[in-house]
């Protein structure tokens, strides 16, 4: 331990805790620039002339004169290191830009579609720690046969794909049992099979890390410590291993996460809901190249934010973490 | 309570098994109130496993049968889980090795000590914590309040001990078992914890205590158990056990106990055959000659000065140190942990480089040079350290190890002797092939020797070489350090916290506290006339055998 008057203490915390943040922020700022400058270059490898998807699309048979019209409109004649740098500008003051198909503020569009998408991966994050939880304290410490058969929950879990886990879902739960509706609806039940569908691969992967780090945490002599002292099979788990068990996983629900996002494109489109995953989907085909963009730095936004937002769940489930920070 | 003299713990033809392999074999014990039993044995004799079958904790694979088991004045040959659970805690305390990873590293030390509070009474938020903090200020913790609050990984290793004893002795369970209790102590620490568990002892509490350290067992103990292959081989007192054992087996561990043999004498018997080695080469024991004193240093330390920043400055680990050694010299380095002993060892292997003051190598210039220079003579310099296993790369074979150290970086090197050198380590030519996860830990000690030896080095940086070894395997690695020095002409600079070890090993010894060298010389004088009061305090610290 070094010596360090207590008085001299929160200056030098909250110094560091500056410097972090700072840090922080520049990071965040440069993986956005990086996104932005790589969907910008990348959207121009997909074939097909911009000013046709302004103009309705390839089948629109605009004239020459509308598609010129359109080009010095949208500033596309200029040279492309001319049409980046403007792209940059507008971003920096905040303008996504008006999407070429709808014809409405990028900012507006993914507004409305944001909150849809989120909830969805957020219901479907919960649903799959809580999964993941069961699963990994139910199959550990019981024996072979417990062990087995978890591991074999996991990876068969992991290994599914959304779409053919939203199928069958669907066919059981709606065409089969009629529990559920096969769309979403807009109404809480609506959800439920669009959230276990994303759910159940990441409970399977997250299951896999939490088993894992909880039987290496049984192994611990403050495990047989605590037992020494009376503590029951499940409070070890409760108060002592669950929490060492859980410190990956936390690491892990920042790209979690964001692979929801992405996970989310297949599951809105099969269950016919509004979102972020659709959105993108159309944009793509018409070549929506604003849209494209705002929605691919919006998912990076999200990315940055879980990134800060499990770094301090980190600190506040291991407060080892909290201690070298401040160092 | 159990009344005086109705015994704390009593238990007949202890059995435990994992598989088809029987680790205890009828074991019989019994303990009093207010006295300490002692059970000692090399690592695999089977006491570890001892102490936690009494708490009904062998292990999930485990078959645990015994003829009687009662624990304080409760029978618990059948019990179930639950009974066990009412039991540990409450009528029993268990103590282990190191509180840094016995307590949850995760939750403030207060919060595990309030466990056993919360699980066998029912008391308020409010008395939870004042008996806590009334447990912390019993077990000598300075500033209970502020503990309380802290993590084992915030606290020194002898606070956490305390916090661990505070934690078991929480309800004054009448049997407290401990497992070796004071093992990764510095001595002056190890010497108050022990002292902490008498004053337990001394209020009626009955302990047994798992030791593989004599010294340790002859300061605390009344009757002394000594177990090997699962079975009580012999019994008594503590002083007729340690003064007067009848069986050879006693005798060989007592005798590896290098405190009082002096130097150059063997400490392992090779007639007893104890954890030797298969096909370990007989050493010759010739007498030593002591280095000339005016030889040339062959490792020169000059005032050499390293700091390491933290927050609001910087932390001196080695204040103005200088050390020589010469040829064919063994130089011990002793003092407490955090005294800046592995940060002189990396400075003499130039890892890492000095603040002011300079390292010599054979008169060249050694830690202010460049590493493109350094490298042609890195192979002179060899180094062996505690932990063997995590410096393996533990995919690779011994012969793989062995041949990657003997041509690293080396364009003249001489021709790889496989076999002599595994010969000269006492291992047999069978073990090349071997991975060292499947050694035991004498046996990776000594591939980590031959590994060190690989390169013909002149000087040899042994950083606490036989810390984690029982006193036996101990014995038989010093005994090699001290045949292969005679052999190679090697100087070793022999650094550890055990005061026995470096007597038993250095010609001359420097004492470390702080950063700095309070005292050195000849190593008889400072054993027994030391000058600082820092040394008189640790000699007088060390435990040793004998009562």
């Amino acid at each position: 331990m070094t010596p360090g008057s207590p008085a001299d203490r929160p200056s030098r915390v909250n110094g560091a805790a500056l410097r972090r943040t700072g840090l922080l922020v520049a990071g965040a700022a440069f993986v956005l620039w990086a996104v932005a400058s790589l969907t910008f270059f990348a959207i121009r490898l997909i074939p097909g002339d911009p000013a046709q998807a302004i103009l309705g699309g390839p089948g629109s048979q605009a004239s020459q004169e509308a598609l010129d019209q359109v080009r010095r409109d949208y500033g596309l004649d200029q040279p492309l290191l001319v049409q980046y740098l403007a792209m940059l500008g507008r971003l920096v003051t905040g303008d996504l830009g008006t999407s070429y198909a709808l014809k409405l503020p990028v900012a507006d569009l993914l507004g409305a579609q944001l909150g849809g998408t989120l909830l969805l991966a957020t219901l479907a994050l919960a649903l799959a720690w809580l999964l993941a939880l069961g699963l990994a304290i139910w199959s550990t410490g019981r024996g072979r046969v417990a062990s087995a058969l978890g591991e074999g929950i996991e990876i068969t879990s992991a290994a599914l794909p959304h779409f053919w886990l939203a199928a069958v879902l669907i066919a059981v739960f709606s065409t089969g049992l009629g529990w559920l509706p096969p769309v979403a609806t807009g109404t809480p039940s609506g959800l439920v099979l669009p959230v276990v569908t994303l759910a159940v691969p990441l409970a399977g992967f997250l299951a896999q890390v939490m088993r894992e780090s909880l039987l290496d945490t049984m192994q611990q002599p403050f495990v047989v410590s605590a037992r020494a002292r009376g503590e029951s099979a499940l409070g070890v788990r409760l108060r002592h291993t669950i929490r060492h068990a859980a410190l990956p996983a936390i690491s892990l629900s920042g790209w979690a996460l964001g692979w929801l996002l992405s996970g989310a494109v297949v599951v809105e489109t099969i269950f016919a809901m509004p979102g972020l995953g659709r959105t993108l989907l159309q944009a793509v085909t018409l070549r929506d190249i604003p849209v494209v963009t705002g929605v691919v730095l919006l998912v990076a936004l999200v990315y940055v934010l879980m990134t800060v937002l499990t770094d301090v769940v980190s600190r506040i489930a291991d407060p080892r973490l909290r201690q070298e920070g401040a160092r | 309570m159990t009344d005086a003299g109705e015994p704390v713990l009593d238990v007949a033809s202890l059995r435990v098994a994992f598989g088809g392999a029987e680790v205890v074999r009828g074991v019989d014990l019994m303990i009093l109130p207010g006295e300490c039993v002692a059970i000692v044995g090399e690592s695999g004799s089977g006491k570890s496993v001892t102490a936690r079958a009494l708490l009904g904790m062998a292990g999930p694979d485990s078959r645990t049968s015994s003829e009687r088991l009662v624990v304080a004045g409760q029978e618990l040959g059948a019990a179930s889980e639950r009974t066990w659970r009412d039991v540990r805690g409450a009528r029993a305390g268990l103590i282990l090795q190191d509180a840094l990873v016995s307590l949850d590293p995760l939750r403030p030390v207060g919060r595990e000590i309030e466990d056993p509070l919360r699980i066998h009474r029912r008391m308020s938020a409010a008395e939870r914590r004042a008996r806590m903090l009334q447990l912390l200020a019993d077990v000598g913790m300075p500033d209970p309040e502020l503990a309380a609050g802290r993590r084992s990984g915030e606290l020194s290793g002898g606070l956490r001990q305390r916090a661990l004893i505070a934690s078991a002795i929480a309800l004054d369970p009448p049997l407290l078992i401990a497992d070796e209790p004071t093992t990764a102590l510095d001595v002056t620490v190890q010497a108050r914890i022990l002292a902490l568990i008498a004053g337990i002892r001394e209020r009626g509490t009955g302990v047994l205590l798992i030791s593989h350290d004599l010294a340790v067992v002859g300061r605390l103990a009344d009757r002394v158990l000594v177990m090997r292959d699962g079975e009580i081989i012999e019994q008594g007192t503590a002083r007729k056990v340690l003064e007067d054992p009848s069986e050879r087996y006693t005798k060989a561990l007592i005798a590896a106990v290098p405190a009082d043999s002096p130097r150059g004498a063997r400490l392992s018997s090779s007639e007893s055959g104890i954890g030797a080695a298969p096909g370990a080469a007989p050493l010759a024991t010739s007498a030593r000659t002591p280095p000339s004193a005016d030889a040339a240093a062959l490792l020169a330390i000059d005032h050499v000065t390293k700091t390491f920043p933290v927050p609001g400055g910087r932390f001196t680990a080695v204040d103005d140190v200088s050390l020589s050694l010469r040829r064919g010299e063994t130089l011990g380095l002793v003092g407490e942990s955090g005294s800046g002993k592995t940060t002189v060892a990396r400075l003499a292997l130039a890892l890492t480089p000095p603040d002011h003051g300079a390292v010599f190598l054979d008169g060249q210039e050694w830690s202010t040079i460049d590493e493109r220079r350094r490298r042609p003579a890195r192979h002179r310099i060899g180094a062996i350290y505690q932990d063997p296993l995590s410096s393996f790369d533990p995919r690779w074979s011994v012969r793989r190890i062995l041949a990657d150290a003997a041509d690293r970086g080396r364009r003249d090197a001489p021709a790889f002797a496989l076999r002599e050198l595994l010969d000269q380590v006492g291992l047999a030519a069978s073990v090349a092939d071997r991975r060292p996860l499947t050694l035991s830990g004498g046996q990776r000690q000594r591939v980590s020797i031959a590994r060190a030896l690989a390169a013909s080095p002149d000087v040899l940086i042994c950083d606490e070489p036989v810390s984690a070894l029982d006193v036996t395997i101990q014995a038989q690695i010093l005994d090699l350090l001290d045949e292969l020095q005679r052999e190679r002409g090697l100087a070793l600079l022999f650094i550890s916290h055990d005061l026995g070890v470096v007597r038993h090993m250095a010609d001359r010894v420097a004492v470390m506290r702080a950063g700095r060298i309070v005292e050195s010389g000849d190593a008889e004088r400072v054993f027994v006339r030391p000058e600082h009061s820092y040394t008189a305090q640790l000699v007088a610290d060390a435990p040793r055998l004998g009562i």
